[in-house]
């Protein structure tokens, strides 16, 4: 089973976003910021990771951008899924290193396309 | 609503459309004409059905069509003919068709646009291969409310999210608000025109490929078999043909045989031969240059 990383600091959407995975057969590990999200990377790589912008403590920007410089860190599909929805965030993200790119609000179709499309399912 | 007169809708809708209505559809007719009458100063089904017995009546009969007309549709739908098209009927296409290098694709259920414009984005994609060919997507639907919806190329966010990749939002799209708007470029290279299944394909010319996905599960067998037939004889007998994923010609039509390992995929059984499309009907002259 592949695991997807869940970050976000909405409990309501890490909640969605789990049931979500689950039924597409993921394991979900989850995390509240971009510093939990890195610690849970440093112990295991995720082979997913489902990640929002705007959070306290570290953003998903800065989180993706140290992800990367990671050993073993270029390995895990990120797919942004944030409300910022225009295109230079979208194009700021593609450049940091994300794959694929969710704008919220999302549905179960969306999230199954995009986790298709950079090749997890 | 009458057995008489869902009766009357079910016999309208099949001869204008070729549309199959099982038995028990009742509410489908009320959920989607009710709209339509109101539209048009009626007050129930009832009164709709008498002023469809007038044969005079052929804005309300269309309206009455395209509101039946399912026009669900995503970019991409199904990635797999993407794929075909992309590792199987393009780079073969490029070979066959050095000389003259035209080639004319028909999306024979066009919707709201993605199709066409699907294919045109793996057009793009090839880059300087396709430099100096003349290419031409033709998109046709039954409704018109679609075909305007398709030609202004204009997506909710929730539509651009099913089954496109983001590198091509960025690439091909413009944003307004929560709008994503197609580029000039893309929308120049599809035409459009409304288009009944049922009708001769002689004013189409004759094309290299096909897609014809999700529609002809809307009719009945004889219907479909004929326009299975019809497509074969509108077709290069090298082309391909394209049906969606619960359709097959398989018990229909003895004009096409699937392709081996490619899903969805058919191939002329005239075919292999080494014809080409014959030159484009004049009203689609002009094509997209490369």
């Amino acid at each position: 089973m592949k695991n997807c990383l869940v970050v976000d600091d909405s409990s309501v959407i890490r909640k969605v976003a789990r049931r979500i995975l689950e039924d597409l057969s993921f394991t979900i590990t989850e995390a509240e910021d971009g510093q939990q999200a890195l610690d849970c990377c440093q112990q295991q790589m995720p082979d997913a990771i489902l990640l929002d912008w705007n959070m306290p403590v570290m953003d998903g920007l800065e989180f993706l951008s140290q992800l990367r410089k990671l050993d073993g860190g270029d390995a895990p599909k990120v797919v942004f899924c944030t409300t910022e929805n225009d295109v230079s965030h979208i194009a700021k993200a593609i450049r940091a290193g994300a794959n694929e790119y969710i704008m919220k609000p999302f549905d179960r179709e969306i999230v199954e396309a995009k986790f298709q499309e950079v090749g997890l399912i | 609503m009458s057995p008489a007169e869902y009766d009357f809708l079910r016999q309208f809708l099949k001869t204008r459309s070729g549309l199959v209505l099982s038995n028990e559809k009742q509410y489908l007719i009320e959920s989607r004409l009710l709209p339509v009458a109101r539209k048009a100063g009626l007050a129930s089904i009832a009164a709709l059905v008498s002023k469809l017995r007038d044969p005079r009546e052929t804005l309300l009969a269309d309206a009455v069509v395209e509101a039946m007309t399912t026009n669900e549709s995503f970019f991409f739908r199904d990635k797999v003919p993407f794929d075909h098209f992309n590792q199987l009927m393009l780079p073969q296409m490029l070979e066959r068709r050095s000389a003259r290098r035209q080639l004319r694709i028909w999306c024979a259920a066009a919707s709201t646009g993605q199709e066409p414009y699907s294919i045109a984005m793996c057009l793009k994609e090839m880059g300087p291969k396709l430099a100096g060919w003349r290419v031409e997507i033709i998109g046709t639907d039954i409704s018109n409310e679609v075909l305007d919806r398709a030609k202004a190329g204009v997506y909710t966010q929730f539509e651009v999210q099913r089954g496109l990749p983001i590198q091509n939002l960025l690439k091909y799209f413009t944003q307004t608000g929560d709008q994503w708007t197609i580029s000039a470029e893309l929308r120049s290279m599809v035409q459009w025109r409304k288009f009944n299944l049922l009708d001769s394909f002689a004013s189409l010319g004759q094309f290299d490929i096909v897609f014809c996905r999700n529609v002809l599960i809307y009719f009945d067998q004889p219907t479909k078999a004929d326009i299975l037939n019809r497509i074969g004889k509108a077709m290069a007998p090298d082309g391909y043909m394209v049906l969606g994923a619960a359709e097959t010609v398989v018990g229909l039509s003895d004009a096409f045989k699937p392709v081996a390992d490619r899903r969805g995929l058919y191939a002329p059984t005239a075919g292999m031969a080494t014809g080409s499309a014959t030159a484009a009907a004049p009203r689609f002259a002009a094509g997209s240059a490369f």
